[in-house]
């Protein structure tokens, strides 16, 4: 569903005749060509996964992170410009420092997420600047709110979910993540159908090898946002691997 | 013969709400109390003035030390407290109140010259009483400050006990103040109470001949 642009949409502060600003349009095409990162919000915590393509041989295991740490209950899954994404982090830490600083309290998830899309959209505003070409997913998880998820767009906004998923396969994990039951679930359960999603819209043909990156907070780690240890990240990856081993054998006792 | 020209007080002197206060936490909520004397130097500038200001609908503090910094620094938090609650969309929480007070009695330390006791009742935490002497910030389950405190740790230490119902703690308060205001010079007049919980804040004014007596009346 792409047009052609041609003469609107050379700068962020041209609309063009039928209302679209072309330069957020294009940001976000950024994001659809990284790889596939996905936040699901449970009923006591919040996991991200992220699909990292591993581009070459000399790639050293865990490097390039793709998950950060906004604040000790806060954590920040991105796709898109990876550049645009860091310089963004850092823009939250800095909300989340100050906010702690001036109120004496962790930063509710929900104002976190509107400061740092209020900082995007001013980027959306003016010729002199390109937008950010990276969305990103916030979790967190407060002993009085619960687990929280928002999820912050090129274009500035910002909603909550109990799942989504942004990137190349983002409608493929979409699908996928409406077929789970996350409210009923708890973190530990959903750890492993995250991973068995990444495995599923990884593209093989396309994309060749990829390391899974997992990360949780919630009940089950107090409230910090940290990488899920190894032993249950093995133990996830082989459930999805399993998993999808389980499918390919049933399509061939169809065949 | 020359006359001494004496000129009254509250032309030279800083005005200072010489003042006791009180802040005490039950479960459910806290108390705060305060007396209404106003002076400046020897001279009572305002016999009648509330020393508990509101910093947002369920969140008080009480002023004492020079009474146009303790105004200033209230109406400033009650400001920044106005537009935070509408930014996160919910009541602030206590806590964040005390950080607010704290912030600005810490910076200016140097030239600012109150104590605020910050009091109120938030969802998450309950009531909560927080000192901010100085700029430091600290929960306690009951505080006292002021020139008139000197005179009553001895009995707000004494008489102090944990889990005491709200009207406990009302009483406990009124006495408190009324001990005070009977030995301190800068206190006196009548006795304000205000207690917050969750379905808000009431007022209340306690005239001087309503005070409770001790043994010298």
């Amino acid at each position: 569903m792409s047009s052609i642009g041609t003469g609107y949409d050379l700068s962020a502060s041209t609309f063009s005749p039928d209302g679209r600003v072309f330069q957020v349009e294009y940001a976000m095409k950024a994001v659809e060509n990284s790889s596939t990162a996905i936040g699901i919000r449970c009923k006591d915590g919040v996991v991200f996964g992220v699909e990292k393509l591993i581009l070459s041989k000399l790639y050293e295991q865990g490097s390039n992170k793709r998950i950060f740490n906004v604040d000790r209950h806060v954590g920040m899954a991105v796709a898109g410009l990876l550049a645009d994404a860091r310089s963004l982090s850092e823009v939250a830490r800095e909300e989340a420092s100050n906010f702690r600083s001036n109120y004496g309290h962790n930063i509710p998830l929900k104002y976190l997420s509107e400061r740092v899309a209020m900082y995007v959209h001013a980027y959306t505003l003016y010729s002199a600047v390109r937008p950010f070409g990276c969305s990103f997913i916030l979790g967190s998880y407060d002993q009085d709110d619960g687990p929280q998820l928002y999820m912050v767009d090129p274009s500035g906004i910002s909603f909550g979910y109990w799942g989504c998923a942004i990137g190349k396969a983002k409608q493929a994990a979409k699908t996928e993540i409406e077929k789970l039951q996350m409210k009923d679930m708890t973190c530990r359960e959903l750890v492993k159908e995250v991973a068995k999603i990444i495995y599923i819209v990884h593209d093989e043909v396309k994309d060749k090898a990829f390391e899974l990156e997992l990360s949780w907070v919630g009940e089950v780690t107090n409230g910090k946002h940290e990488l899920v240890p190894k032993d249950i990240r093995v133990e996830a990856e082989k459930y999805a691997k399993d998993s999808l081993e389980e499918e390919d054998d049933s399509e061939e006792d169809n065949m | 013969m020359l006359e001494e020209s004496s000129e009254p007080g509250w032309l030279s002197e800083e005005v200072k709400t010489g003042t006791t206060i009180i802040a005490i936490e039950f479960d459910g909520g806290v108390v705060l109390g305060s007396d209404s004397r106003v002076s400046a130097g020897e001279t009572v500038v305002n016999r009648v003035m509330n020393k508990l200001s509101l910093l947002h609908d369920k969140i008080y503090c009480a002023l004492s030390g020079s009474a146009a910094d303790a105004q200033t620094i209230a109406e400033m938090v009650n400001y920044q407290l106005d537009v935070h609650s509408i930014e996160v969309g919910e009541d602030p929480q206590v806590r964040s109140a005390a950080t607010l007070v704290k912030n600005i009695s810490y910076k200016y330390k140097e030239e600012l010259s109150a104590h605020l006791i910050v009091a109120g009742w938030d969802k998450r935490a309950g009531g909560q009483v927080y000192v901010t002497l100085n700029g430091l910030l600290s929960r306690q389950p009951f505080a006292v400050g002021g020139s008139g405190s000197s005179y009553v740790y001895g009995f707000v230490d004494a008489e102090y006990r944990k889990a005491m119902s709200k009207e406990d703690c009302q009483q406990f308060v009124v006495n408190t103040l009324s001990l005070a205001m009977g030995r301190d010079g800068s206190s006196g007049g009548v006795a304000y109470l205000v207690t917050i919980d969750e379905k808000g804040a009431e007022e209340k004014c306690i005239l001087g001949n309503e005070l409770p007596t001790f043994y010298d009346q």
